[in-house]
């Protein structure tokens, strides 16, 4: 006897359509089906160890329609983009990138893990990269710190005084010359794509 | 090809700037010439492609664009960098739609890219282009009995494996031991040193630092060479860190691999640089000077 499937709750079917859609953006995207389930990914992970939910159970998650657990995990930002899952997932899952269209999803729909900040460091980055053209360390670091943990900040100084002193930090950011070009690609390119 | 358009990258502006003026210097010595792309913007880094694909790549194809002018290949030092030019390239190269989008965007600048440049990773070009005997013909000083543990770090051989095996690669092996360095044998090779999240996660990051400092040493290396701004990084300034949490002693030198081909070629280590690293090789090195050839 077959039983009745009930169809996604709305809130997960707009998540799949999404997720669906942002597969779509990068090749052998959909090989996402093809899952094995055997665990290579989260094997060859140098931080599965500290996931709440493995890379494979990420895909597991997403098969039993489960998108927004993925949302709230701390998986998809502890990633380090190392690509080891992508080059040994024997049948060529792009792990990585579909890691990022997780967390471009999350993102813009502000589905994100409690108490945990590592999406800010990601909104710090574009705002350095839209003002000045290119990334100042220094005001990201201080910016993503002062958001997340206060107390770190102090105890980072010892470590950029030693880099100043050699002349490795800089205090203030620089602007590149034509940084309205890159304004203007940025307006551009969001005005065209959803994300 | 003896002139690239050279990519250097936000870190290599300041905290990587040792890195950016071994290249520079190294590859001077060897007649090649970098010409810096004029005005270049951030690549986006792993994190823009965290937020909107189309604007991460738009970006970042503003650089590429401006190499297409200049008619030259891209060298782009910082394996982030080159990881983010490289995927772009493949993008545009795959979906002929983000083609459109990507190019739309940057005609708001009146910019095109169209004819797609190569970019290459200065490893690559010591090695694949430029060739051992060039610089084995070059080589002043020699590196014999210098231990070195080759790290190669993620990005420059992930994903794409472009110039090398993604599990094992030699480049930097077969380049280390053409100035006279013993290779020593590094199970860290490609092993991640957790990039950023020394700033967001920083347990997780110390750990896996841990690692790659205890690995190079069980296996006799003196120094670690890297090719990577933020491997570099990780290792060399948390080591303090790394031995208050754990317990350890490591005052393991990390430069970067272009230091060692400098120091072969006769490059004054100040004009490298060298002198701005927090744990000073100049002990090791200065054997080097002993044993001209």
């Amino acid at each position: 006897m077959i039983e009745k499937i009930e169809p996604f709750p709305k809130s997960e079917a707009e998540l799949r359509t999404a997720f669906w859609g942002q597969l779509g953006k990068f090749p052998e995207g959909n090989k996402i089906k093809t899952c094995l389930q055997c665990g290579t990914c989260s094997g060859t992970c140098p931080v599965s160890y500290a996931m709440d939910i493995t890379p494979r159970q990420v895909v597991a998650l997403f098969r039993a329609g489960r998108i927004e657990d993925i949302l709230h995990s701390r998986t998809i930002w502890i990633c380090a983009s190392c690509y080891s899952c992508t080059v040994r997932c024997p049948v060529g899952i792009r792990v990585t990138d579909t890691l990022y269209a997780l967390k471009r999803i999350g993102m813009s729909r502000k589905i994100f893990p409690k108490q945990f900040q590592v999406h800010t460091l990601s909104k710090a980055f574009i705002n350095n990269v839209y003002k000045y053209g290119r990334n100042h360390e220094l005001g990201l670091v201080v910016r993503y710190l002062l958001k997340s943990d206060f107390v770190k900040s102090f105890t980072m100084m010892g470590f950029g005084l030693a880099m100043f002193r050699r002349g490795r930090l800089a205090i203030l950011p620089r602007r590149i010359r034509r940084v309205n070009e890159v304004r203007a690609i940025i307006k551009r390119a969001n005005e065209l794509g959803e994300n | 090809m003896t002139d690239y358009a050279y990519y250097p990258g936000c870190s290599l502006e300041m905290a990587a700037s040792p890195y950016d003026k071994s290249v520079r210097e190294v590859f001077k010595a060897l007649g090649i010439n970098l010409h810096e792309i004029e005005d270049w913007n951030c690549c986006g880094a792993t994190m823009y492609m965290s937020v909107n694909n189309t604007v991460a790549y738009s970006i970042s194809a503003r650089n590429l664009a401006i190499a297409q002018k200049m008619g030259m290949d891209v060298c782009a030092p910082c394996s982030s960098c080159y990881t983010i030019l490289r995927k772009t390239n493949r993008y545009i190269d795959w979906d002929p739609i983000e083609r459109e989008r990507i190019n739309q965007a940057l005609s708001a600048a009146n910019l095109t890219y169209d004819k797609p440049v190569d970019v290459r990773h200065p490893l690559d070009i010591l090695v694949n282009e430029i060739g051992l005997d060039t610089i084995r013909a070059k080589i002043v000083n020699s590196l014999a009995g210098l231990k070195v543990a080759p790290y190669y770090g993620c990005q420059i051989v992930r994903p794409y494996g472009y110039f090398d095996d993604v599990d094992d690669p030699v480049t930097m092996d077969k380049l280390l031991q053409a100035l006279g360095a013993e290779v020593t044998h590094f199970p860290g090779k490609v092993r991640c040193c957790g990039g950023m999240l020394m700033t967001t996660e920083e347990d997780i990051a110390l750990k896996l630092n841990l690692g790659l400092l205890q690995a190079a040493i069980d296996n006799g290396a003196e120094m670690i060479a890297t090719a990577c701004p933020l491997c570099q990084m990780n290792l060399e300034a948390y080591q303090d860190k790394i031995n208050r949490t754990f317990g350890r002693n490591f005052n393991i030198p990390i430069v970067y691999f272009t230091h060692l081909v400098g120091v072969a070629l006769d490059v004054p280590p100040s004009k490298m640089g060298l002198d701005k690293l927090l744990v000073s090789p100049d002990k090791l090195l200065a054997r080097a000077k002993e044993v001209r050839v």
